[in-house]
Order: C-alpha cells, then structure tokens, then sequence
C-alpha cells in the first residue's frame, strides 16, 4: 500500500519533506509505520494511541473522524494529509 | 480614430446624439454628448460601443444584454418602455446612458463612488446594488496583522462601509516584513491609528472604528454584536477559540484564516454549520506548536491569506458565489498548492453540536493554557 502522505512545513522537519510515501492498510498502521522510521513522529501527532485533538487527518478531501477514525482503510494512491491548527495571524 | 469616425457620420446615416454622465465621461474622452449614429438604441450602443471599447463595458455586460443598473433614454423614455434595443431612433434624437445613481433613494452612489467603484459594479454579481450593500455592511477585523491588515486594506478598498479593529499593540520594526497597513514611520505608534489613517488614505469612505484593546471574554460581547461579520486575524490560540465562541454566541458569520511559516488555511464558520471547535477540538498544549514570532512566516502568504479572507467577506456580503463555509482551503506556499478539504459540524462539539456544553463565553486562559496576549503582559509579542 503506497500512500502519499502530506504534511505542514512545520512538520516538514521529522519527515525531511512535505510529502513521503508510507505503507498501511489502514490509518493506524500508516502512522505506525510512519513513527517506525521518523522516531518521534508519534507524539507529535497522537497521545496514548489517539490522534492529538489538534491535529487532523484527512483522506483525501474527508476528515477521518467522519469516516472509520484510525481504522479508516486505505488503498494504493490514496492521500492522507496530516493538519495540525495553526494560531498564527499576525 | 474618433474624428474620423464623426466625420463619417453625415452623408447617409442619422446622426443620435447620446448624453453620457460624469462617471462615464473619461470613458468617452471627457465629451459629454457623443453624436454617432444607427437606425435602433441597439444600433447606437453598438456604435457608440465600437467607439469607445471601455464605456462598451460599462454598458453591455459579458452576455451582451444591458445590465440592470444601466438605463438607456430616447428622449428623456426610458427604453424598456418602448422596445428595448429594438426602440428606432431618427435624426436629431437625443439618447442617454444613465447607470443607476438611484436618485434621491436612501444610500444612493455619489457620482464619485460610481465611478471609484466602476469596476466592481460592472459586474453583474456586484452591480450599483451590491455596492450598496459594501457600503452599509460592517465588518469586524481581530487583529491589524499580517492577516487583518490585508483583509481590511481590500475590504476598505471595496468600500466596506465600516470597517471595526480590535487590536492592543504598536507598531514594531519586526512587523513590517508582512503588515501593510503599517510603514516604517509608524513604528512605535498605535497599530489601531496606523491601520485607521492607512485605511482612511486608501479610502475616506470608511469608517473605521477603533477598539484598542485585547478582545476578552469581558469585552467580545459588546463588540462583536456590532457587526455582521468578523474576520478572524488573531494569533494566538486563547482569542481563536474566544472569537469562535463569541461569534457563534452573537449569530455572526467567522471568516477565519491562520498561518504559520509556509502554509496557509482558511474557512469560513456560518452558525449551525460548523466552527472551530468542529475543526480542532482542543488546542495544543502551550509551547507545541509554535507561534510566527517563534518559528517565522513568509510575508506574502499573509497577504494571500488575508486577501482571500477579504474575498469570502465580499462574497458573504453580496451572497454570491460559492463560498467556504464547510470547506477548509489549505495553502502550501512552498509546493504551491490549493487543497480544500471537507469540515462538518461535529454533533459531538460542545459549543455547535446537539448537546452543547459550552453554552456562554468560558474561561479560554485556562482552557488554552495560555493568557490573552496583552492583557496582563506589558509589551507582548505579536
């Protein structure tokens, strides 16, 4: 299973890029695989094995908590796209 | 090209002369009567319109009809009440472009914001009515900042009637790589005075009040109920989850836009249709994700974000087009790319949702972790 995942530039840093290919049937063990080679990924987007509730992750153009959350599956060329909130304005 | 074409006129055709207005005098080179010719109103619009390519667009719009706020005159007649572009028009007849000043009504263009504003109401999706309507809306802007600032530099340029800025710091050296409202001799000065006499520059129109203060949970419902719409420009997450609150509390529709380093986002919250809360539950712990002053931004992108929040205003404003209520538009300025995203309304969110919890304004310092920048802390950071 390739997926492309995307992240913010301030996230940009513990992958080496915005955009890295990952392996998983589902988002759970997308994101395993994705701590399994950037140490530290893990708790930048989850606590306790739960997505930060900051932080969002889409499939696509849809949020996963409106699909099957962590267990949501995914299949070849799908995108997933890691969103944490920003503050900035000024 | 225009005396050969009056000197044409004479031998064979029937020379119409056509009165133009003040507003569209430049477009006519400054003449107030054009003699041209044709044997129908239509036949004259097209000539005079061959004439002058830039008053053909103030009089055809894109499908080539004549648009609702323009009226054509035979004779001191209107057309519509003889047969429209088909009316004939004979030697010696006198016709009239008139676009909609709305004479005497109640918020009627000057001569001068016809012709300021020429280019929005040519626009049938705008038109003299959808001026008015900039004209008489206002708009509350949170923050004069690198979002703010470009949001309400566009919005007084449209003509947005009034325009509030709540805002509590000055101006800094640092913020000039992105704010525009602000100049290098304003460094040091009131952020609310510097955006006001920028905005008062660019347009006198506006009338931009002032609210020199950080917006609180004390304050947000004395302020907000002001307007019809807020634009949210904060930048920190404490006042984000308070705007968000008390613009739902206060029926108001949110244009919200956050940025950070190189990437932009942008949506816009309709009560009853989702809110930040629906976006992002809960903020992050204070520290973790990081502040523009703490990690940077790029100082175009604001301009890109607040501009677009401008736009979702306008659009609001005049109710046209598509707008991003229940989307959420992701901008990544170093790949170059405009995702947009789906947003629900959570029926699991406290404040939107089917059971609500958060049912008045609550306690967002100890909820974000975080004070409200500037009202305990003299000289806080922007």
């Amino acid at each position: 299973m390739a997926i492309d995942v995307r992240v913010t530039a301030n996230m940009q840093k513990h992958l080496g890029g915005r955009s890295v290919e990952a392996n998983g049937d589902n988002v759970r063990d997308l994101l395993a695989d994705l701590d399994q080679r950037f140490p530290g990924f893990h708790d930048m987007v989850m606590t306790d094995g739960e997505i930060h509730r900051f932080v969002n992750v889409y499939l696509n153009d849809e949020d996963i908590r409106f699909l099957d959350q962590l267990d949501t599956a995914l299949k070849d060329g799908d995108v997933v796209s890691i969103l944490p909130a920003l503050a900035g304005g000024s | 090209m225009v005396v050969q074409k009056t000197e044409m006129l004479g031998r064979d055709e029937m020379p119409v002369t056509v009165y133009i207005p003040t507003p569209f005098r430049k477009l006519a080179g400054n003449q107030t009567h054009v003699k041209t010719s044709g044997d129908t109103v239509g036949e004259v619009l097209d000539t005079l319109g061959a004439q002058y390519p830039s008053l053909k667009h103030m009089i055809y719009d894109e499908d080539d009809q004549i648009p609702g706020h323009i009226n054509i005159y035979v004779n001191n007649q209107e057309i519509h009440s003889l047969q429209g572009k088909e009316t004939p028009v004979k030697d010696g007849d006198e016709m009239a472009v008139i676009p909609a000043i709305a004479g005497g009504s109640v918020g009627a263009l000057t001569p001068d914001q016809v012709e300021r504003y020429s280019r929005h109401i040519i626009m049938p999706q705008v038109g003299s009515s959808g001026q008015r309507k900039l004209l008489e809306a206002k708009v509350l802007i949170v923050g004069a900042g690198g979002l703010g600032g470009p949001a309400a530099l566009y919005l007084a340029l449209a003509g947005v009637g009034t325009i509030g800025i709540v805002e509590f710091d000055t101006v800094d050296l640092s913020n000039l790589q992105r704010q525009v409202l602000h100049q290098t001799a304003d460094v040091g000065k009131r952020k609310t005075e510097s955006a006001k006499e920028t905005l008062n520059a660019y347009n006198p129109d506006v009338n931009v009040v002032i609210h020199e203060t950080p917006i609180t949970s004390d304050n947000a419902m004395e302020i907000i109920p002001q307007y019809d719409i807020v634009v949210n420009g904060a930048d920190n997450f404490t006042t984000r989850y308070l705007v968000n609150d008390a613009a739902y509390f206060a029926g108001k529709t949110l244009v919200d836009g956050s940025i950070l380093l190189f990437d932009g986002q942008a949506t816009v919250f309709v009560p009853g249709k989702g809110c930040y809360r629906c976006l992002f539950p809960a903020p992050p712990p204070p520290g973790l994700v990081p502040s523009c002053a703490e990690a940077g931004v790029l100082g175009a992108l604001t301009g890109v974000m607040g501009s677009i929040q401008s736009i979702e205003t306008i659009k609001q404003i005049l109710g046209i087009g598509e707008s991003l209520v229940s989307r959420l538009l992701i901008v990544d300025a170093l790949g170059m790319e405009f995702r947009v995203v789906k947003l629900r309304r959570d029926p699991q969110c406290p404040l939107c949702g089917d059971n609500p919890t958060v049912t008045e304004l609550i306690d967002y310092e100890g909820f974000c972790g975080a004070p409200f920048p500037g009202e305990h802390v003299v000289g806080a950071q922007s």
